[in-house]
């Protein structure tokens, strides 16, 4: 897919930020394209690593409204991988971070961030794991949040000062 | 000296596969290592999901986790990549940055009254097994020989970043081949081994469909190499596995049907420590039984 990206498109501060996130690594990319020869997400879907690494470095900020940003499962593959050693997870880590600020968040990740705020786990018990457990001999709940209503308060106490609740 | 360690559950092995924490608590006991209970420990926060929503949520809930093995003197041992993956590097980042810790104990100090002096060390099992004890070791303690033949999943985040010095060569890694071997299986060389099970990232949760494609396409280079069954050193990766290849058997009508162990499991077996129910493998979506019958237990 052809992209026209237009002066307008492009924004100054977007390509200070990623690049000082990225310990100056940005914009040491040479467009080699070994990222996305590396990616297995490119194989399968319209993903491509070298593609939201040029658009970050010309700073075009429509890469916040791209699906393409949330099918890296950030093997890290194209990380190790890179002659320039730009620290391409992490620019995606931070993009991703934009979206979710902009409230432009998939659906069933809205859904994961609300259970893991309520309950300090991202994956809560079920009363189907509960039984299981008992049948393994273990107690129905594990010795984590989900036993310490203290412990769970502080959890939230945390999401709630680092801005998390405002985001859902 | 008794190898002690602080044992950080995570979420999906308490909550979706308990069988995985009763067999790494029986191995462990079995070669004299101590884990001892984090209690209030939550989620890591998940390095895919959590991290790619809010990195200094992800940062500052990890190291309180941090913090509570620091309170117990202990380094923190998990059996999950995920989990690996965000307590190594928050542990990391909390270190080298002092402006980071320094934020984050900001924080901290409103919402818990606690410090975190950055000296939790942070390890995954399983490795810790191959390094301080070795396979030698394990392979003479072996009661019942694996006899079946094993695709070995490592999963990524305990060899990249590399960059960042993680575990063995990311490009070439054997610890887990051993580990495996040692048990008496025979470790088959498959197409694209060392590709992603395809859950993480957020794909599992946001576009599944792209994350059975990768689960689908490893289960079947497994399967056409000859494996029985595919181990794994996390429980993420365990789950991508077990439930995805339901999913891809109702989804998209193809059979699949392979066997999936956690190291852990496989291990308890092994060891004569376990039956395969007291490790949960009956509540499994992929049944077990075709491999327990060719290694003499079903």
């Amino acid at each position: 897919m052809s992209l026209l990206i237009r002066p307008e498109d492009m924004q100054k501060e977007l390509v200070e930020e990623l690049n000082e996130w990225s310990e100056g690594s940005l914009i040491k990319c040479m467009d080699c394209g070994l990222c996305s020869s590396s990616c297995h997400s490119g194989r399968k879907a319209s993903m491509s690593v070298r593609k939201i690494v040029r658009l970050a470095r010309l700073g075009y900020k429509g890469l916040l409204d791209m699906k393409e940003l949330w099918m890296c499962t950030t093997c890290y593959a194209c990380y190790d991988r890179c002659p320039r050693k730009v620290n391409t997870v992490d620019v995606i880590i931070k993009l991703r971070n934009k979206v979710f600020e902009e409230k432009k968040a998939l659906e069933p990740h809205k859904r994961v961030a609300k259970l893991f705020a309520e309950y300090g786990h991202s994956v809560p018990i079920s009363d189907e794991v509960k039984a299981l457990r008992k049948e393994l001999g273990l107690p129905e709940l594990p010795p984590t949040v989900h036993s310490y209503p203290g412990a769970l308060a502080e959890v939230k106490r945390i999401i709630e000062k680092t801005g998390f609740t405002k985001l859902l | 000296m008794t190898m002690t360690y602080a044992f950080f559950l995570g979420c999906i092995m308490p909550n979706r596969y308990p069988g995985i924490e009763v067999a790494s608590r029986k191995v462990a006991e079995a070669l004299g290592i101590k884990l001892v209970d984090m209690p209030g420990a939550s989620c890591c926060p998940a390095p895919g999901v959590i991290r790619s929503f809010s990195v200094m949520t992800w940062l500052t809930v990890a190291a309180r986790n941090l913090l509570i093995a620091e309170e117990l003197k202990a380094p923190i041992a998990v059996v999950c990549n995920g989990c690996y993956a965000t307590l190594k590097e928050a542990s990391e980042l909390l270190r080298e940055r002092p402006e980071y810790l320094s934020e984050v104990n900001e924080i901290l100090a409103a919402t818990t009254g606690k410090k975190y002096h950055g000296t939790t060390e942070v390890v995954h099992l399983c490795y810790e097994i191959y390094e301080k004890i070795g396979a030698e070791k394990i392979k003479g303690l072996v009661k019942r020989p694996f006899n079946a033949v094993a695709a070995v999943h490592y999963g990524c985040h305990i060899l990249r970043p590399a960059r960042k010095g993680r575990i063995d060569d990311p490009e070439d890694p054997k610890f887990l081949d051993q580990l495996v071997e040692a048990l008496g299986a025979k470790s088959v060389y498959y197409k694209d081994k060392l590709m992603c099970c395809g859950a993480g990232g957020g794909v599992r949760s946001g576009l599944l469909d792209i994350a059975l494609d990768y689960t689908q396409e490893k289960v079947l280079n497994a399967k056409r190499a000859g494996a029985d069954f595919i181990v794994d050193i996390c429980p993420f990766c365990h789950l991508q596995f077990d439930r995805g290849q339901g999913e891809i058997e109702s989804k998209r009508n193809i059979k699949l049907g392979l066997p999936v162990l956690h190291w852990m499991q496989m291990a308890a077996l092994s060891l004569g420590l376990a039956t395969p129910r007291e490790i949960g493998l009956h509540a499994q979506v992929i049944s077990a039984d075709p491999l327990l019958r060719k290694i003499g237990l079903g």
